[in-house]
């Protein structure tokens, strides 16, 4: 089979799986449930290709998830309000007169939805550029994103008369005219964020086989050496992070009618930590591996915590630890090393001829 | 990107490492098209030098190649003015296979619609140079699989995709076989000409066997220049050579 025709029957068994197959034989709750870990599975295919393919250490994608997050909730706490009113929240602390001028363009449907996912990108242009081109290290990358994932999050917290502190934005009921609370347009969410994910996935391959996609893994492992070919580095991993933070703010932003809440909770250092491990568990490098990794985990915490509250932070711990120490490849490898134990079984194939050609060199 | 063999004329090359002198005012000019070795004890400062002109590390002085001042630019600018190097140890993408190690040396002037888009068949270059280099057969071998003496000329090749008009190895045949060399030594024949190649090399065989002309570098400043004979017959690097390493006359096969 050519990978191409592979690939393109992974995407139909994909299709089929969450278009057909997980409405029909899961509950709405279970749906909703799924439709979050979805979200979750669309950060993970960015970390995916900024982590996995480009090396970078995005530990701080709670940032992009959230500004995605807000902008939608602005908007839809918005609507929810009505023209000219403020969003309940704000009338309840009763600190403004009127909507602060930062709130109002979000009333604007088009300029929320764009903002979901430029604003992101936008920030993440900012500090790639700060930092790739003085050329910081993975350490002081990653520590540098957990520092504005924590920031972030005193900042809101901070400001609760206009971001809603603590508790965030909540209660949101309606999702452009389509009331929430109706489990039709529950539904309706789900096929969004599916149909999403699936687009992004086809993106990330296409990304993935390109020649940019090439010459990402190339920097990943030896920058150095692609600086002497004549690129600057500093440009092929900034696309590569301006993309994932894309893809978080646009999962951030579908999170928001499938939940029906963003938070300071949902976006700070420890659900930052949580995408990766996520990420880890699956496979950073494959494809899906990342999607599968993300609900795995998002699954597990849900079974887990429900069952065994409280030691839930441990287990995930021990998770990431197992998987990074025996199968650093993550879930995704697993069927590699079954084929090839499955290939050993076999009596081996008579050599090519290549072995004589290095046998030549090397002579 | 110049389309003729520039030459390379470096003066005063001043290299310091915390108060140490690593390379110490040298003067040097490789003419377009030599195929220029450039010996020297351990320590000499060569690969230093090639770390300056290639923008690695920070020195003082000027270095020209053709028209166009080397120091003080980026790396990567550098390289785009065809200036490409090879590392003593061979610094591939290993986890790539040896087309692609090609074509990404090929593609750093590719636009960015280009870059978005998958090879479709293989560049003109990169089959040629396939070629070149005897690894055609091993196109989709990953290049962390390939012979040793495979990986130099794989990094050689690159360089030539690259379009370097200024090729700098950093001893290539260190650790090859004798055919290997041979067939290194004749791949740099058809090479030079319209490229200036620079080597860095210990072995004297091998130099004897393909060197145009020699510089001898001893503790960061230029002791000898000349032809191979010139270079030999001096005693200033007799001295040096028998002096300092009379255990190793030739040096054969040493590495740094
Ligand atoms: N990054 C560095 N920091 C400090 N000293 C260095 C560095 N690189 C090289 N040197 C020193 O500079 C001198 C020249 O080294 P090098 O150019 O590698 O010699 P060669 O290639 O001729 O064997 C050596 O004494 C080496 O120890
Ligand atoms: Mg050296």
């Amino acid at each position: 089979m050519s990978p191409r025709v592979r690939a393109w029957l992974g995407f139909g068994l994909g299709a089929v799986v969450l278009f057909a197959a997980a409405p029909a034989l899961l509950t709405d709750f279970r749906l909703s449930l799924l439709a979050k870990y979805l979200c979750f599975a669309i950060v993970a295919v960015g970390i995916g290709l900024a982590w996995g393919r480009g090396g970078l250490l995005t530990l701080g994608q709670g940032v992009f998830f959230g500004l995605g997050g807000y902008a939608m909730a602005m908007h839809l706490k918005l609507a929810d309000a009505g023209e000219g009113d403020m969003p309940d929240f704000m009338q309840l602390y009763g600190q403004l007169d009127e909507l602060p001028a930062w709130w109002a363009p979000f009333a604007n449907p088009v300029f929320a939805l764009a903002a979901t996912v430029l604003l992101p990108m936008l920030v993440a242009f900012g500090l790639g550029s700060l930092v790739f081109r003085r050329r910081v290290r993975g350490a002081y990358f990653a520590i540098l994103s957990q520092a504005l994932a924590a920031a972030m999050v005193i900042l809101l917290i901070g400001q609760q008369g206009t971001t809603g502190g603590t508790n965030g934005l909540t209660d949101i009921e309606g999702f452009f005219g389509y009331d929430l609370d109706d489990p039709v347009n529950q539904r309706m969410v789900y096929f969004i964020i599916a149909g999403v994910l699936l687009a992004l996935l086809a993106l990330t391959r296409q990304l993935m086989h390109s020649r940019y996609g090439e010459l990402l893994v190339a920097v990943r492992d030896s920058e150095e050496r692609v600086r002497f070919l004549g690129y600057n580095p500093a440009n092929v991993k900034l696309v590569a992070y301006v993309v994932a933070a894309g893809m978080a703010g646009l999962a951030g932003a579908l999170f928001v009618p499938a939940v029906g809440i963003i938070s300071p909770a949902l976006i700070g250092i420890v659900p930052s930590i949580e995408f990766v491990i996520g990420v880890a568990v699956g496979g950073r490098a494959a494809l899906l591996g990342p999607v599968l990794g993300a609900v795995a985990v998002a699954w597990a915490k849900t079974a887990l915590s429900e069952r065994f509250p409280g030691t839930w932070t441990y287990l995930q711990g021990a998770m990431f630890v197992l998987v990074v120490a025996f199968l650093p490849g993550g879930l995704a490898s697993l069927w590699g090393l079954v084929k090839r134990r499955r290939e050993a079984a076999v009596p081996p194939a008579p050599p090519a001829e290549q072995p004589v050609l290095v046998k030549e060199a090397a002579a | 990107m110049s389309e003729t063999a520039g030459g390379l004329r470096i003066r005063g090359l001043r290299v310091a490492f915390d108060g140490f002198v690593a390379v110490d005012g040298v003067d040097l000019d490789v003419a377009p098209g030599d195929i220029r070795f450039l010996i020297g004890p351990n320590g000499a400062g060569k690969t230093t030098l090639v770390d300056a002109v290639t923008g690695l590390v920070k020195a003082t002085g000027s270095a020209l190649f053709g028209e166009q001042e080397l120091l003080g630019r980026e790396v990567h600018r550098i390289a785009r003015l065809g200036v490409g190097r090879t590392f003593q140890t061979a610094a591939l993408f290993e986890e790539l296979t040896v087309l692609q190690n090609l074509d990404i040396a090929a593609g750093a002037g590719r636009s960015p619609w280009a870059m978005l888009r998958r090879r479709g068949a293989v560049p003109d270059d990169v089959a040629y140079t396939l070629e070149t280099i005897g690894l055609a057969d091993r196109r989709d071998a990953l290049a962390g699989t390939l012979a040793h003496g495979q990986k130099q000329w794989l990094e050689i090749g690159m360089l030539l995709v690259q379009n370097a008009r200024l090729l700098l190895l950093d001893e290539p045949v260190a650790g090859m076989s004798h055919e290997e060399r041979e067939a290194t030594g004749e791949l740099l024949g058809k090479v030079a000409g319209e490229r200036t190649v620079v080597v860095i090399e210990h072995d004297m065989d091998f130099l004897r066997r393909f060197a145009r002309t020699v510089t001898v570098l001893h503790a960061g400043k230029v002791l000898s220049e000349g032809t191979v004979a010139q270079v030999q017959a001096d005693p200033k690097v007799q001295e040096v050579y028998l002096g300092h390493a009379s255990d190793e006359p030739v040096a054969q096969g040493a590495e740094a």
